[in-house]
């Protein structure tokens, strides 16, 4: 009986399973080591690229967004199904009155040149050396907590 | 040295450096870009680091608040595997290669040099970012107040520079554009205005 049920599973209800549980964290050990090897965590990078003294960092996020596009350009002209059995879909954000994007996203920035890190560099750093960003990422968790709070009464 | 050794030591430089020092930004980038599909590929998932914040959040103290109370695990249980693996893959980077001084511009180094900071030494300086800074003005600015900033903003903007600037900008969407023109606009702004002030040239 087990045997059948485990045959009748559908690929999509296995996406959470270990197997694919262990590929998110391969590909996440991957992304912190390429985003550490890249520079792309350090403080004195993200001071280089806001001052435009370096191409550098440009240079990064601009093949990264040209590589993506690419690829999310194919996987559409395929329509490609994922491994886990799902069309794959990018569900497109709303814009509504853009409010949330220009003051959130310079909130962030102001942020983002503070710590010298994004939120993927935060954690990162945690295990680069830097265990002081544990401080930073509390805070950052603190900062989350009180938006959410907020949320009813911001303008979005 | 002889002729065979200098020529070995030349032929291998190349595969040490890879180790120790930083990747061209043409083979970063796209790399980096790369998990936009191989995400997508693995289980129709999202690129993007900071929904993870919410994550936690909802998994350490929802509260009363409606934000943050839903299925963390159905939602976001793969992120957060992502972003432990994101911890890991730094600590692997760093026990892989030597910490070295970081290779900025010179000008780059002049302008810190203005900020008072001269220790270029791994991946953020040192002055600032260790516990006992935490206790100095210029310390707690750029560790909490940056740490309470970049969540707060992440979340109120709905994405960081991976679901925002990478996925976003990648899928052609005018709210991740308007986003990452605040990311900057924001980012100089601390760049030109806050920080000459708070690290004042000492």
């Amino acid at each position: 009986m087990t045997t059948a049920y485990r045959e009748s599973k559908t690929a999509v209800e296995n996406a959470g399973g270990p197997v694919f549980l262990a590929t998110y964290l391969l590909l996440g050990i991957a992304f912190g080591y390429v985003l550490t090897r890249s520079e792309a965590v350090s403080w004195f990078r993200i001071q280089e690229m806001f001052h435009f003294q370096s191409f550098r960092m440009y240079g990064i996020i601009g093949s990264a967004i040209a590589t993506a596009a690419l690829s999310v350009a194919l996987i559409k002209r395929a329509s490609l199904k994922s491994v886990s059995g799902e069309k794959i879909e990018i569900p497109r954000k709303k814009l509504g009155s853009g409010i949330r994007y220009a003051a959130g996203g310079t909130i962030f920035g102001l942020g983002w040149a503070l710590t010298g890190a994004c939120p993927g560099a935060l954690f990162a750093l945690v295990g680069d050396g830097v265990p002081v960003m544990i401080a930073a990422v509390a805070s950052a968790l603190a900062g989350t907590w009180v938006y959410a709070w907020l949320r009813p009464r911001l303008p979005h | 040295m002889n002729g065979a050794d200098a020529r070995a030591e030349k032929r291998f430089t190349p595969m040490a450096a890879w180790f120790t020092a930083e990747w061209p930004w043409y083979v970063a980038g796209p790399l980096i870009g790369a998990f936009v599909p191989a995400l997508l590929i693995t289980g129709n998932k999202l690129f993007g680091v900071s929904s993870n914040l919410r994550h936690l959040c909802s998994a350490i103290v929802p509260g009363r608040v409606e934000f943050l109370r839903y299925d963390w695990k159905k939602a976001g249980l793969w992120n957060l595997v992502f972003l432990a693996g994101i911890l890991i893959g730094g600590f692997l980077a760093l026990h892989s290669g030597a910490a070295r001084d970081v290779a900025i511009s010179s000008a780059a180094k002049e302008s810190l040099a203005k900020l008072g900071i001269h220790d270029f030494h791994g991946v953020a300086p040192r002055e600032l970012f260790a516990w006992r800074a935490l206790a100095t003005l210029r310390g707690f600015v750029s560790i909490v107040v940056g740490g309470f900033l970049v969540g707060f903003g992440t979340a109120y903007a709905g994405g960081c520079t991976s679901g925002h600037a990478i996925s976003g900008l990648a899928n052609f969407e005018l709210p991740s554009l308007i986003a990452v023109a605040g990311f900057f606009a924001g980012g100089l702004a601390a760049t030109y205005f806050i920080l000459p002030i708070l690290l004042g040239g000492r």
